[in-house]
């Protein structure tokens, strides 16, 4: 038996004799985490952005797989990107799997429906009120994008976050595709899986208050930001 | 047909180039035909009013000039040809409702500028001239959306005039504004005309129609109910629909 307050207080000793390990991980999972939600919003934001100003044929059933992509299971992407990326798989010769590109690329497919669904639904909102003066200014459709995802930037930040919280919290794709190989591919997310497993309870959630502490500061952050920069300017 | 302005306009306005015609235009929407058959002429230098009860289609009308909508028949013509990206970069529009950018005044300007492929320190010049003859100046860094109503109006004026339009559409700007921010928007379109500016503006003020009107296109259920100068039109109406619109009757006949 194991008493939760010991288990807990012995993750706080864990934390506050911040080791190396420890870093390595965090470092780590922060690393594929925001280089995925990058990625996603490289692609995401315009796709999203030209699928909510603009009316074109597919437009529907595109709006449809994206709402639909959105609650991609990670294990399929998981074992998508594993077949992929596999040596007898398509792109095997690049040698990619169990590596933390393996897992950003694995992460990015399941993050990026998620920004582009969601700056379509910011991105038609806005629309709504500029597409009259737009089209009396006769504006080009690449300013266009341009000008609704400026102007809807602050709104956009909750939808990057969306896919941070996503991104981060993910285990599934980065265990199948990563390996969990420890000082190579290991993130707090798998290693809280395999430490729990093994019976390492005090790691695990030493971990999983870390994970959730990085959650919550970033997420507090980018609010804080978007809150001022509303309030001075852009109302 | 119903093109009778050509006839009936002041002299020196008469004898200018046409810039923008409508040929027999008509725009259906739910199986009802809300603009039929107008035919028009807007002449280089002139101040039409389009004027009208409510439900007219003068709004619409106006869109349909300017391209924002395409007419379900007839065409546009702009200096007797089809309107391109050209013709629209040559004129532009004030909304009844402002349209603001999720910016501050300056960067609604600049990007309207922008747009018009000016920028650098001839941006900054001209951004600076439009903010003090639209007498905003001090509100430059301001977010455009929490400016007032007549504050807003101005801006908008002023970033439809910063591209040096040819012709500008107004559709009824001054509705929801007090007398001193009509009286601006109006010096501001006044001075777009001296300047050679091309006006054509919806209202619904008779005293406003006498400042600001040198011909008025009266519409009638989407129909050309009359064209003349504007004191022929507003003293001694020809149609019933207008001159049941000047006594302040409400004239309900679908046709004319």
């Amino acid at each position: 038996m194991f008493s939760f307050g010991d288990i807990m207080s012995e993750a706080f000793v864990l934390i506050l004799n911040w080791d190396r390990n420890l870093s390595e991980i965090v470092a780590l999972s922060l690393r594929v985490t925001l280089s995925a939600v990058f990625l996603s919003c490289l692609i995401g934001l315009p796709l999203g952005a030209l699928v909510g100003a603009f009316r074109f044929p597919g437009r529907g059933i595109l709006t449809v797989l994206l709402n639909a992509l959105m609650g991609l299971p990670p294990v399929v992407v998981g074992l998508f990107v594993y077949l992929m990326l596999s040596a007898s798989g398509p792109l095997g010769p690049l040698q990619l799997l169990y590596t933390p590109l393996a897992m950003i690329i694995a992460q990015t497919i399941l993050v990026t429906p998620i920004v582009a669904a969601l700056t379509k639904q910011v991105v038609e909102d806005l629309h709504g009120e500029y597409a009259e003066q737009f089209a009396s200014m006769g504006l080009r459709a690449y300013d266009r994008i341009a000008a609704l995802l400026w102007d809807a930037r602050y709104s956009l930040m909750t939808v990057a976050l969306a896919g941070f919280g996503r991104a981060v919290a993910e285990v599934g794709a980065v265990l199948i595709v990563g390996g969990n190989i420890n000082h190579v591919t290991r993130v707090m997310t798998t290693t809280i899986a395999l430490e729990t497993s093994k019976g390492n309870l005090e790691l695990a959630l030493a971990l999983g208050v870390l994970l959730l502490s990085i959650a919550v500061i970033v997420n507090a952050v980018v609010m804080a930001l978007r809150a001022s920069a509303v309030r001075a300017a852009y109302a | 047909m119903r093109d009778t302005v050509m006839d009936m306009i002041p002299a020196q306005v008469a004898t200018s180039a046409a810039l923008l015609e409508a040929r027999n235009l008509s725009f259906e929407a739910g199986g009802k035909r809300l603009i039929d058959g107008v035919s028009l002429t807007i002449r280089e230098g002139s101040r039409t009013l389009i004027m009208g009860a409510n439900g007219a289609g003068k709004s619409l009308l106006l869109r349909l000039l300017h391209g924002l909508l395409p007419p379900s028949a007839g065409q546009v013509l702009w200096r007797g040809a089809t309107p391109d990206h050209t013709a629209r970069r040559a004129q532009s529009m004030v909304f009844q409702r402002p349209v603001m950018l999720r910016r501050s005044v300056l960067a609604n300007l600049n990007f309207a500028l922008s747009m018009h492929g000016v920028r650098g320190a001839q941006r900054a010049t001209e951004a600076g001239r439009a903010l003090d003859m639209a007498g905003l100046t001090d509100l430059a860094r301001h977010p455009a959306r929490v400016l007032s109503g007549g504050e807003q109006q101005r801006l908008a004026l002023a970033r439809a005039l910063i591209g040096q339009p040819h012709l500008l559409f107004l559709d009824e700007p001054t509705s929801s504004l007090d007398p001193a921010s009509t009286q601006m928007i109006e010096s501001l379109i006044d001075a777009a005309h001296a300047r050679g500016v091309t006006i054509v503006m919806v209202t619904h003020d008779m005293g406003q129609a006498r400042r600001m009107g040198d011909e008025v296109i009266f519409l009638h259920a989407g129909q050309v109910a009359e064209t003349g100068p504007l004191d022929q039109v507003l003293r001694h109406p020809r149609s019933e629909a207008a001159r049941a619109w000047t006594e302040g009757r409400l004239y309900t006949n679908s046709t004319l």
